[in-house]
């Protein structure tokens, strides 16, 4: 399959581990901000192909994982009332709010559907005028223009019984936070290839000389990875900082601007909880006051209180590169894919559903 | 008179549409309505010496061995989709149930739960997709029953298959005889049966349209044990859950390890875009025509042969082999020269965010 099998190459693999086996002379630590990134490494086994002393710790790049407990309240509270459909992507239905998820609400009675895109929820508004269609608005910078987008045609078309549940974040603000924490250990990035490919990396330039920290725009195949870590070890190693683009077939420097104008139009820039880590200031979207009429939270009312997280989930640590999955307490014991405590162990994206699913059990 | 099984494949519905374009409830109430969907649709569609008696069961004579029994109902929507449909799915999920036990099958029931108001046209599809099914199975359905729910207490129609078939000397087959040295042996290409539904029920749509491999697996079971004996170890149709459940199954069954090979599991295109696109691993996509076959070294090539021999087998491959250990446990060596554990799926998949 085009874009994909070449780079899926197993001499290419070996001649890139070869590669970075000759540029080492000392430990490093990466991260890898994209959940997808994380699976790749995990599924493919490549972190345990990489040279002694070069390790990834996993980012915050899972929209599910990063989305706060209260939201998904929010989300619960909305999809139980009479007459709602709710829609959303099929990973967060299965998310833990504090009391239950989005699956068992639909086991109970509520009208949850899962959709591909935002846009058919437009439809499913536009075919129901007489129920109310409630989008879960959740992701990075990745997902927000097809949302925008969705927000847009609905005001375009009129329709008044169309709105969305808004938890957007944005990856620049968290990496700063990350830097700026005392116990930071990230040394280089391996920045989410899908986020610049709307966004460009124009960004990226202040963050690296201000932290001074490599920044490697990469993409989520096996070839693209190692690449990418080949590239930010490289400038570990030459004592440089500075942002490179390893997934130039699909990122540019300004990024998707029509689309960055389409979010520019529908969205302003907001303080924002992170599930796990706390509230980052600028880091996340809602929609701008031209658009506040689709905004499911004031139009549903709920102020969501909230239950504390769990006590054993280290969701927070690991997040932040801190910890990895399996030096959790509750990993694989009280905390597995059908029972999950945290968000990371249920998203496709998450760093502990990779390392349960992949058989990283120690 | 009613239409003989050779003639009613294009036959229109016998139940006259103008009377009854939908299934109404005393269709399934046992009176004259009963009475006539039985006799003109399923005993006309169906007809064999065993059902024509028109007995309360059906009374078979079975050669000897051991007899397979199995069960499975098919609550599956929408009831069409390419390639297939519930009617042939119902054949032949439990004809290959049976064929997974060594059995050669002999005889299938069917039990419909129909909605009030499925039309009488998609009905007649189904029932004659099911008599195709069953006769290119050589197989035949010998009894059944017929209930109409409310509407809105059911999806149209879900059917209930049991099959009967006999395991002839010389055959043992269990999930628990996979022996360290024996070969993991895939019938095809895989994750074909879960695409195609979930491309039509959630309208999605691909270049090249993804069909069910909804298929009959017995002839081609009986050819791999003929040649193959007793050093057929397991059988297994990847249904639900897929490839990586089954063998997960048998890994824990047998206490033995299973190691598979990325780049021998064929995927074809469209299917493997698909799952790309969507976030689905295909080793956990549903499979409704493969099979797998754990065999003893010294057979593997003489069973793949006979696989490959059948339709239902062209693209057979030996896509792994069976150790010690870990116990319980599959791996799977990646396209590039990784390792790693291929787990049980947990709950569904569900399609990711980006």
């Amino acid at each position: 399959m085009k874009f994909v099998d070449e780079y899926r190459g197993e001499a290419e693999t070996k001649q890139l581990v070869a590669a970075l086996r000759v540029r080492v002379t000392r430990p490093w630590t990466l991260m890898e901000i994209c959940g997808g990134q994380t699976h790749t490494l995990i599924k493919f086994g490549i972190d345990r192909m990489l040279p002694e002393g070069i390790e990834l710790v996993h980012g915050p790049g899972c929209p599910v994982c990063v989305t706060p407990l209260e939201q998904i309240d929010r989300a619960v509270e909305i999809a139980r009332r009479p007459g709602v459909i709710f829609t959303s992507f099929g990973d967060m239905l299965r998310v833990p709010g504090s009391r239950t998820d989005l699956l068992s609400v639909k086991a109970g009675g509520g009208d949850v559907r899962i959709v591909y895109s935002p846009l058919d929820a437009v439809k499913l508004a536009r075919a129901n005028p007489a129920r109310q269609v409630v989008f879960f608005a959740v992701g990075f910078e990745t997902t927000a223009p097809a949302n925008a987008m969705a927000v847009h045609q609905a005001a375009h078309l009129g329709l008044e019984n169309f709105s969305i549940l808004c938890s957007h974040v944005l990856v620049p603000p968290a990496m700063e936070a990350l830097l700026s924490a005392e116990d930071n250990r990230v040394q280089a990035f391996l920045a989410a290839g899908h986020v610049c490919t709307v966004m460009g990396y124009h960004e990226y330039p202040a963050i690296a000389a201000r932290y001074r920290v490599p920044i490697v725009v990469t993409g989520f195949e096996p070839i693209d990875l190692l690449q990418g870590i080949l590239m930010a070890v490289t400038q570990l190693e030459e004592g440089r900082a500075e942002v490179e683009n390893q997934y130039t077939r699909s990122v540019t420097f300004r990024g998707n601007e029509p689309a960055q104008r389409l979010l520019a139009e529908v969205f302003e820039v907001c303080d924002r909880a992170w599930r796990g880590i706390g509230g980052i200031p600028r880091s996340g979207w809602r929609l701008r006051a031209k658009y506040a009429g689709f905004d499911a939270e004031s139009r549903f009312d709920v102020s969501g209180t909230t239950a504390p997280e769990s006590p054993l989930c280290i969701a927070g640590q690991i997040l932040r590169g801190l910890k990895k999955p399996h030096e959790c307490s509750a990993f694989g014991v009280q905390c597995t894919p059908e029972k999950p405590l945290g968000a990371p162990m249920v998203s496709t994206e998450g760093a502990c559903a990779a390392y349960y699913q992949y058989g990283r059990r120690g | 008179m009613s239409p003989t099984a050779a003639d009613f494949e294009h036959a229109t519905c016998p139940i006259p549409i103008a009377d009854y374009p939908h299934v109404l409830l005393a269709h399934g109430g046992g009176g004259r309505l009963s009475q006539m969907l039985v006799e003109r649709m399923f005993g006309a569609a169906f007809s064999n010496p065993a059902l024509d008696e028109r007995h309360d069961g059906a009374v078979l004579d079975l050669p000897q061995g051991r007899v397979a029994l199995t069960t499975d109902a098919f609550v599956i929507s929408p009831l069409f989709f390419p390639g297939g449909d519930i009617g042939s799915l119902a054949v032949h999920g439990t004809v290959n149930d049976l064929a997974m036990c060594g059995a050669r099958p002999a005889a299938l029931t069917a039990a419909f739960v129909i909605e009030e108001g499925l039309p009488m046209d998609d009905l007649w599809r189904i029932v004659r997709s099911m008599a195709a099914a069953a006769r290119g199975a050589g197989v035949p359905i010998v009894a059944g029953d017929t209930k109409v729910v409310d509407r809105g207490k059911g999806d149209g129609v879900f059917i209930t298959t049991t099959g009967v078939g006999v395991v002839p000397a010389g055959v043992h087959v269990s999930p628990r005889l996979a022996r360290p040295g024996d070969r993991v042996l895939l019938s095809g290409a895989i994750a074909q049966h879960g695409v195609a539904i979930l491309s039509v029920r959630e309208g999605l749509r691909f270049e090249t349209e993804v069909r069910t491999d909804s298929a009959a697996l017995n002839g081609m079971v009986a050819a791999m044990l003929d040649v193959g004996g007793d050093r057929v170890h397991v059988l297994r149709d990847p249904t639900r859950g897929g490839v990586s459940s089954a063998l997960n199954e048998i890994a824990q069954a047998a206490r033995v390890g299973i190691h598979i090979d990325e780049s021998a599991i064929a995927i074809a295109e469209p299917v493997r875009g698909a799952c790309e696109i969507l976030g689905l691993d295909p080793l956990y996509v549903a499979n409704e025509g493969k099979c797998i076959a754990i065999v003893a070294p010294e057979a593997a090539n003489a069973v793949l042969a006979a696989m490959r021999a059948h339709p239902a087998g062209a693209e057979a491959a030996i896509v792994g082999g069976v150790r010690e250990g870990p116990a319980g446990k599959v791996f799977m060596r990646s396209r590039i020269g990784g390792e790693r554990v291929v787990d049980m799926l947990s709950g569904e998949q569900l399609p990711r965010i980006c």
